[in-house]
């Protein structure tokens, strides 16, 4: 349990009247997701027949739909709670998070989507192994797959705990393992039974809430300051107690030279990480060509982009109608802010308005936690039934059926992992959380997939050597970082073995991961295999032969 | 809901044909090929360079130059906020401008490569 639960209650206890006295909304809210998302699992079950199926929805959704199902997949509670906490405390660093998040799709619409689109079947190895030798560079894939997913499961379970504490008053720990316990259940339900159909429904649907209940927020907010954006930021900075620092960077990077090293790295893990996630780059399979991935990824920028304006609104908003100390007192990391906000805009504490939106964003973010941690776990259980069951373990002789059983037995197996790790990121910024993600995704990952699909000489070794060196130099570098020991938000804050300063280890482990595949290519006897590589370069700009 | 289209009924994902080894090679080999990938690569990389150099200028800007990014342009809105706003206007032009480079550039060179080479399968 935190401190700050203990030191400053009342504002829980604020939250928990308001949101108390309408307790039978919330649940019917909760209750109405849950039972709609699954009538429609249960739906797309009973059409889910094959493989393709199973990994790739039939691939027939449309390039809008499936955009639209891109945008919810990528808008996590860390979008959500997380930018909207950030800039609450700290005001314009936040504001990174929103740009480096959407700018990073440029990366994925130039250069990745479409080529993944043409030469892969189902998951991201597919494509990192298509020119290698199959059996380890595969393992590594899954590897990786497995590892930048459950760093993003532990920001939305994070999300999840500080939910449930804000909504339930739940101080013990009991209600907290309850909640992430059905998190978890219904997340193994979505995936095993619906597929990536019925998670890709989830997804739009999700994503349809989520941009529905930030404009409601949004246009009360700005409702209250007249429309005037000036004002709306004059009242922040004031009532920050920061005054215009408030609305300028550096307030949490610009402390120190290493703090602003810290914003760099965070800035260069967020802008090329995005094409490096394996949840979002399978999604890319659900649609029958190239060029209805192009849509989805344009669909995806428009959707994303105007979600992540909001919320500069929904942060600075937070910090211009809320005491800066209510934020802190509710979560050290700011992750409450939005229905704080929501909470305050509809009339504040005790009154009916307020009650009602604070259960509107509650459930909406907590339909925004299911949704991605539904696809999270789909990516992660994909690649381990396709990439390492059937073609490491099983040598490409599985049949179908059996792989994706063993993707079904995956999906039980990552299930109880992420519910055993809901317990530990409670103080952590969602979004910080997820920024970790980002920068092992774009380490490990992201330079396999450049190389493989545009270097003729890039080779196995060169591929292990990113994949492995990009994964565990970033992993390595946040456990001796801030974010795990040293400092009161630290993960175990009473030990200090934190020797690496910075809290993403991005400005470090992506120029390796890059160098480390180039070097691993380079030198060594192996050829790089030029009649695959062909094969590869003809597919993957042209779909011939695409799945 | 926008989008109340039923999902699609389940189909297997049989391999499509597949061209030979030689054909690929063939292909790769092409001078049409060559064109293809030349109008795909002349545009993307430049561009991808020229988004990540305009980002990391925004984020050692924010850095490294507080005086610059604190000017009031206009009100409470300061240099910081209008150049943040701008990465948001150049990621939905780039978006715009690659997507018309395709349609009119690369797409047609790509269906005639592969309808092509399906045909010879």
């Amino acid at each position: 349990m935190s401190a700050a639960h203990t030191l400053y209650p009342a504002v829980q206890l604020a939250a928990t009247e308001g949101a108390s006295e309408h307790r039978p909304l919330i649940i019917t809210l909760f209750a109405a997701f849950v039972v709609a998302t699954l009538f429609i699992t249960v739906w797309a079950g009973r059409q889910t027949k094959s493989a393709s199926d199973f990994y790739a929805g039939g691939r027939q959704f449309t390039g809008f739909q499936n955009g639209l199902a891109v945008s919810g997949d990528y808008m996590s509670a860390a979008s959500f709670l997380g930018i909207a906490g950030a800039i609450a405390l700290f005001g314009y660093d936040g504001f990174l998070y929103s740009i480096g998040f959407l700018v990073a799709w440029l990366v994925a619409l130039l250069l990745v989507a479409e080529p993944l689109r043409n030469s892969g079947r189902y998951t991201m190895g597919d494509v990192l192994a298509y020119r290698m030798r199959q059996r380890p560079v595969r393992t590594a894939a899954g590897t990786s797959t497995i590892v930048v997913s459950i760093f993003y499961l532990l920001a939305q379970m994070a999300g999840a705990g500080v939910l449930v504490s804000l909504l339930l008053g739940i101080t013990s720990d009991f209600g907290k393992i309850v909640i992430v316990a059905l998190v978890g259940v219904l997340m193994i339900l979505y995936v095993t039974i619906g597929g990536m159909k019925g998670t890709t429904w989830v997804q739009m649907v999700k994503a349809v809430l989520l941009i529905a209940g930030t404009l409601l927020i949004t246009f009360l907010i700005l409702l209250k300051f007249n429309f005037n954006i000036s004002d709306l930021l004059g009242t922040a900075a004031s009532n920050s107690g920061k005054g215009a620092a408030f609305l300028e960077p550096g307030l949490k990077y610009g402390a120190t030279g290493v703090s602003k090293l810290d914003f760099i790295s965070l800035g260069i893990a967020l802008v090329l990480g995005t094409a490096g996630l394996p949840h979002i780059l399978i999604r890319f399979y659900t649609v029958p060509t190239a060029k209805a991935a192009r849509k989805s990824v344009n669909w995806a920028i428009g959707i994303i982009g105007a979600f992540y304006l909001m919320t500069i609104v929904l942060g600075f908003g937070a910090a211009a109608i809320l005491k800066p100390g209510d934020i802190i007192a509710s979560n050290k990391a700011g992750n409450t802010a939005a229905p704080l906000a929501a909470l305050e805009i509809g009339g504040g504490s005790g009154s009916t308005g307020g009650a009602i939106l604070l259960a509107v964003i509650s459930a909406v973010a907590f339909a925004t936690i299911l949704a991605v941690v539904a696809g999270l776990t789909l990516a992660s259980s994909s690649s381990f039934a396709h990439d390492i069951y059937a073609n490491v373990i099983r040598k490409g002789k599985a049949t179908e059926k059996e792989e994706v059983r063993a993707a079904r037995w995956a999906t039980v197996a990552i299930g109880i992992v992420s519910i055993a790790l809901g317990a530990l990121a409670r103080d952590l910024n969602v979004a910080g959380l997820v920024a970790l993600a980002f920068a092992v995704a774009a380490s490990a990952n992201l330079p396999t997939i450049l190389y493989s699909l545009f270097w003729k000489r890039f080779t196995t070794q060169g591929a292990l050597w990113s994949i492995y060196g990009g994964l565990s130099s970033s992993v390595l570098l946040v456990l001796f970082s801030p974010v795990v020991s040293s400092k009161p938000t630290s993960m175990f804050p009473s030990v200090d073995f934190a020797w690496f300063p910075l809290e993403n280890p991005g400005l470090i482990s992506i120029p390796l991961g890059f160098l480390l595949g180039w070097l691993g290519s380079v030198i060594g006897k192996e050829k790089p295999d030029t009649d695959k590589y062909a094969e590869l370069e003809v597919k993957s700009l042209t779909g011939t032969g695409a799945h | 809901m926008a989008t109340d289209a039923p999902p699609p009924e389940g189909r297997s994902d049989t391999s499509p044909a597949q061209p030979t080894t030689e054909a690929f090679n063939a292909v790769q080999a092409s001078a049409e090929f060559a064109d293809l990938r030349r109008s795909f690569r002349s545009f993307a990389f430049p561009l991808t360079i020229a988004f990540v150099t305009w980002y990391l200028l925004y984020v050692l800007l924010c850095n490294y130059a507080g005086g610059f990014m604190s000017t009031k342009v206009v009100g409470n809105i300061n240099m910081a906020l209008v150049l943040g706003l701008a990465q948001f206007a150049t990621t939905f032009l780039i978006a715009v401008l690659y997507s018309r480079h395709a349609a009119s550039k690369l797409d047609p060179k790509a269906e005639a490569i592969k309808s092509r080479m399906e045909a010879d399968v």
